[in-house]
């Protein structure tokens, strides 16, 4: 098996399906009918596009495993996820701060991904993209509606991307797997959309009247499967079914 | 809640090129921008149209219920303004 590409497809399909459960488990708690429905509309897209990249991590891995097991039933230290998709939804700010700041990053992977020499990632790259740019229009409109709100609104948002900052730093991390398929012409050189993530990134903050960020402390450890004490909550509601009924299919 | 404040929108959807807009409900938005995320996101999200038009409830003007009587049961009893004491050649459909 192909160890290298499995785990950069994991590294790509985690980001996803993790901020597709945190999006999804808002249905029915959204702030209202109308947002609530965007933000479902949006985890039922990473949906859509982590099976793709599941089905095909499971023909790589050829052991027998399928889709649903390879998403259902890892371990927490298994799954490669960046820590900022797992951060829980303190309030609406928060969730559309982390969309935005995930948003902004994935549209940048997948344009480049598109030119990958896998033929497989640079297709669901392709499909995927139309969906990601309009996340990033949603997230980024939210950004400069609450920023450039109220008084309490801006306080909120701007308590948001304080707090989140910290995570934005490992977006630009490679793993040894990330490095090996760079080499190869099939991954994406994460190191090189660094500046261009954050000049978009400060536009939008800018125009939304917020402050940025000064830290220059990071964490990191997603990537490597060490994770924030909020992951094995959601993995515990995202493995529910397959674990109190094993084998189950829809 | 803040939803309360934000006024209420009517959304017209154009299903197909060549077909007009229809109404296709309502929904809340802050403003125009929002109404047409608001009405993508309710509306068109199993492909339902190609093009959407938002519009403030408060601009449209409706009849009043109360003057149905007035306004619509003198057209119930004047059949002859249907065109169908005429022979309509087979050549002209959608009649």
């Amino acid at each position: 098996m192909k160890e290298n590409l499995y785990k950069y497809i994991l590294g790509i399909a985690d980001n996803s399906l993790i901020l597709g459960q945190r999006m999804g488990a808002l249905t029915g708690h959204g702030p209202s009918l109308e947002t609530d429905i965007a933000c479902t509309n949006i985890s039922l897209d990473l949906f859509g596009q982590v099976r793709s990249y599941y089905q095909y991590a499971a023909k790589i891995a050829g052991d027998g495993r399928t889709e649903d097991d390879i998403a259902m039933l890892r371990k927490e230290r298994e799954y490669v996820n960046v820590l900022l998709v797992e951060q829980p939804d303190t309030d609406f700010a928060y969730t559309m701060a982390r969309q935005f700041l995930f948003d902004v990053y994935h549209f940048m992977f997948l344009t480049e991904l598109q030119k990958s020499k896998d033929l497989t990632l640079a297709a669901i790259a392709t499909k995927s993209i139309k969906e990601v740019s309009y996340h990033k229009r949603f997230s980024s409109d939210w950004i400069k509606r609450l920023g450039d709100g109220t008084e309490l609104s801006n306080q909120k948002m701007q308590n948001a991307i304080d707090n989140l900052w910290t995570y934005t730093d490992e977006l630009f991390h490679q793993t040894e797997a990330d490095k090996a398929m760079v080499k190869d012409g099939i991954g994406v050189d994460v190191t090189k959309l660094k500046e261009g993530y954050y000049k978009q990134v400060i536009e939008v903050l800018e125009e939304a009247t917020l402050n940025i960020p000064e830290s220059k402390y990071f964490q990191k450890g997603g990537k490597e499967g060490i994770h924030t004490e909020h992951m094995g909550y959601l993995l515990s509601d995202l493995q529910y079914m397959q674990r109190a009924y094993p084998n189950m299919e829809w | 809640m803040a939803t309360k404040n934000w006024p209420l929108w009517e959304v017209f959807v154009r299903s197909k090129n060549g077909l007009e807009h229809r109404h296709f409900g309502s929904l809340h938005a802050a403003d125009a921008e929002m109404a047409l995320e608001n009405a993508r996101d309710v509306y068109t999200r199993r492909n339902e149209g190609v093009s959407i038009w938002v519009v403030e409830s408060k601009h449209i003007t409706a009849s009043n219920p109360e003057h149905n009587g007035e306004l619509f049961e003198p057209a119930q009893d004047k059949v002859y303004r249907h065109p169908t004491f005429y022979d309509l050649p087979d050549e002209v459909k959608h009649m």
